[in-house]
């Protein structure tokens, strides 16, 4: 990494003004949010939903950090290159990958096995971010549950299914290897 | 003695050791971007990446007059007065239009290249590379060809920078690999029907800067930041080279040399890099077991410890063979015990795995027909305790008959098959032996005792090469569960404290054995010759 570079903006921490210093005016304009919601709720306004009764409306399902999903490509293989690096932005370590040669001729590298713990997931995106073909996404899907922690790993198959039943509420972000990049 | 100047620092070299612009420049410090120069091939100075600014210091009136041109640094020596300037603005655009042109048609597939993380051309285009890429055209893809039994090219990969096509032609003495075409054709390949195919070609591999040239055996089966690097030292044969395991969660993936002027240069061969397979073989022994009345009986190894040590210590008449695969360690410390109990007890040198002539590369290194890492070691600690001396195959043939030794220990840790029904014939005589080994044999099959022993890389210790040189390690990864390494099984049972301590056991070797005199004060990381004491 460059110090020069133009895609790196370099931030100092914000100046204190005299209001800030003081105390009292940034607790008065916290206490004031606290206050606009308790009125707003007591107006019906509610904010929470009584799940499971009510469903909660996802307001962007492109950024919303549900069940992961593996995309398939134009021609319905996995997406996924093996590349690890969902892997090594994981930070609860909770991607396996056992990366083979492609059985493809226009492939190099293809996942043998791709398996997410569900479980140990924290949901928080790392692996979308760092996908360079995205392959890997979040889906809007929030309703995880299972019956048993093995139930919970979720290996290549059920990664791919989870994308056909997701796949025209959530279109892919990108179809080619490398437009991503 | 002579100065060269380097961004402003003062550095001083001596005449009789030839430099270029590369290597002086480390020497203080500077880092100078290159891909074709290695310091164990030829000059060619053909990728342009280490173009520098030189000039010459007057020695009259100390004026420095510089050079209008570039200069690649490897092809420019660094004698006494020269000058050279290393981050001008210059130099820095330079290498952003060499980085700029190799990346116009590199396929931009770094997630699935498997040099990703250790990439000289990733590297130098992050420090000294274009912020954004220009070219319209974004290669993704790379065309792939095998060039090779364990090496294969992806094509589109490879900067041209020609250092494994140098390595064929200097270091093996092959010429397999070659370059086709010109210009902005040029590509790496082999004639047709005639492979890569040589004692050393895995180190291509390391030599390529780039991804282009895979390792069939490690391709896609580890990232490289998720591996971690032990030196350690290959126990092929008794060359000794210095070697880098590289190890994720006790799982090695592959072994890679490590540079020592003294021993193996840059280079190993490939019977060591790719001989690792059998510490992970699943048929290895990993339980320590003793035979009652026809049955084995698994055991502890603390209870075995004490058993084994009242076995010895009602011993009449024990033999040690102590093999060529241990470290000077662990054969000092299972000799001296036994001698200890009984100062009579034969020691014997194991079995020495020979195969073929000694293999001598010009600029490079030997392969010894010895297929073992330690004789030298094994023998010298034998010699250093004084008494009789044996081989194995007097061992065998005489001994065995005439001495009526009741208890013998066999020391093994063999890779492959060594021993038939011939030789377990001959043990017939012995009531109790102990055999210590890899793998099941006839002989293990054959034992009282059968201790699982630990491969090599699980080991920690030091071997002495053909060359006299001692090398230490550390072990790389922990054996297979059910195993504890022989330097440690030795240290309990020679009733020691607590844990092995291999640099404070290798100072006491060096002031009981004459030979070892060297190692006295430690051993450093590239090893030390023990001849050192001999000579003077």
């Amino acid at each position: 990494m460059k110090s020069g570079d133009h895609d790196i903006k370099w931030l100092d921490d914000p100046k204190l003004g005299i209001a800030e210093r003081l105390y009292v005016p940034l607790i008065l304009s916290g206490l004031t949010t606290t206050f606009r919601h308790l009125v707003n709720s007591l107006r019906g306004r509610y904010v929470t939903v009584s799940y499971p009764e009510e469903e909660p409306q996802i307001d962007n399902p492109l950024i919303y950090r549900g069940v992961h999903r593996l995309n398939r490509d134009e021609r319905g293989r996995v997406k996924c290159v093996a590349c690890f690096m969902c892997a090594t932005a994981c930070p609860a370590h909770c991607i396996d990958i056992v990366a083979s040669e492609s059985p493809w001729p226009d492939r190099d590298k293809y996942p043998q096995s791709f398996v997410i713990d569900e479980l140990r997931c924290i949901f928080c995106g790392m692996c979308e971010e760092a996908c360079p073909v995205d392959a890997i996404e979040l889906t809007s899907l929030y309703n995880l549950t299972g019956r048993s922690r093995e139930e919970m790993v979720f290996d290549k198959e059920k990664l791919l299914s989870v994308f056909d039943r997701t796949k025209d509420q959530e279109p892919m972000q990108s179809t080619q290897p490398g437009e991503a990049v | 003695m002579g100065t060269v100047i380097i961004d402003g620092q003062k550095i001083e070299i001596d005449d009789d050791q030839p430099l270029n612009g590369i290597e002086a420049a480390k020497l203080a410090g500077i880092d100078i971007p290159h891909f074709c120069w290695h310091p164990g091939l030829s000059v060619v100075a053909s990728c342009r990446m280490c173009l520098v600014e030189t000039g010459r210091t007057d020695p009259k009136t100390g004026e420095v007059s510089m050079l209008p041109k570039l200069v690649p640094a490897c092809q420019t020596p660094a004698t006494d007065g020269t000058v050279f300037l290393t981050n001008s603005d210059k130099v820095k655009a330079a290498r952003a239009m060499v980085e700029e042109d190799l990346l116009v048609r590199h396929p931009i597939d770094c997630p699935v290249c498997d040099k990703a993380g250790e990439c000289h051309l990733q590297d130098y285009h992050f420090l000294h590379g274009q912020p954004e890429r220009r070219a319209d055209i974004k290669p993704f893809h790379s065309r792939r060809r095998d060039v090779g039994r364990s090496i294969t090219l992806f094509v589109d990969r490879c900067v041209m920078c020609t250092r494994c096509v140098r390595f064929c032609r200097e270091v093996t003495q092959t010429s397999e690999l070659m370059v086709v075409n010109r210009g902005a054709h040029e590509e790496i390949d082999v004639f047709p029907g005639f492979p890569l195919d040589n004692r050393m070609s895995g180190n291509v591999v390391d030599l390529c800067p780039v991804g282009a040239l895979g390792d069939k055996d490690f391709l896609y089966s580890q990232r490289v930041w998720f591996m971690t690097r032990h030196a350690h030292v290959c126990s092929g044969c008794s060359t000794g080279c210095s070697v880098f395991v590289e190890e994720n969660q006790d799982r090695i993936y592959r072994i890679k040399p490590r540079e020592n002027p003294n021993v193996n240069r840059w280079w190993m061969c490939d019977e060591g890099r790719y001989g690792w397979k059998h510490v992970h073989d699943r048929r290895r022994l990993v339980q320590p077991r003793y035979r009652d009345n026809q049955q084995w009986v698994g055991i502890e190894w603390a209870e075995a410890t004490n058993r084994l040590n009242a076995v010895l210590r009602s011993a009449n008449n024990p033999a040690v063979v102590l093999s060529p695969h241990m470290t000077v360690e662990q054969a000092y410390l299972l000799a001296t015990h036994v001698r200890q109990l009984h100062p009579q007890a034969a020691l014997v040198l194991g079995y020495i795995p020979l195969r073929s002539e000694d293999t001598a590369f010009p600029n490079g290194l030997t392969i010894r027909g010895e297929k073992c890492p330690n004789r030298r070691g094994v023998q010298e600690v034998a010699n250093g305790l004084g008494g009789e001396i044996t081989s194995w195959d007097a061992f065998l043939e005489r001994r065995l008959a005439k001495e009526q030794y009741d208890v013998v220990w066999i020391a093994g840790g063999y890779k492959k098959d060594w021993n038939g029904a011939l030789t377990v014939e001959k043990f017939s005589g012995v009531d109790t032996l102990i055999v210590q080994e890899l793998f099941a044999s006839p002989l293990t099959d054959r034992a009282d005792w059968q201790l699982p022993a630990a491969a090599s890389f699980e080991r920690s210790g030091s071997f002495v090469s053909e060359s006299s040189r001692l090398q230490s390690f550390v072990r790389a990864l922990r054996p297979p569960q059910g195993v504890m390494a022989e330097e440690q099984f030795y240290w309990q049972l020679a009733g020691r404290e607590g844990l092995y301590n291999g640099s404070q056991l290798i100072g006491e070797i060096a002031r009981a054995i004459p030979y070892f005199e060297a190692a006295v004060d430690g051993v450093p990381e590239l090893g030390v010759d023990l001849r050192v004491n001999q000579l003077a």
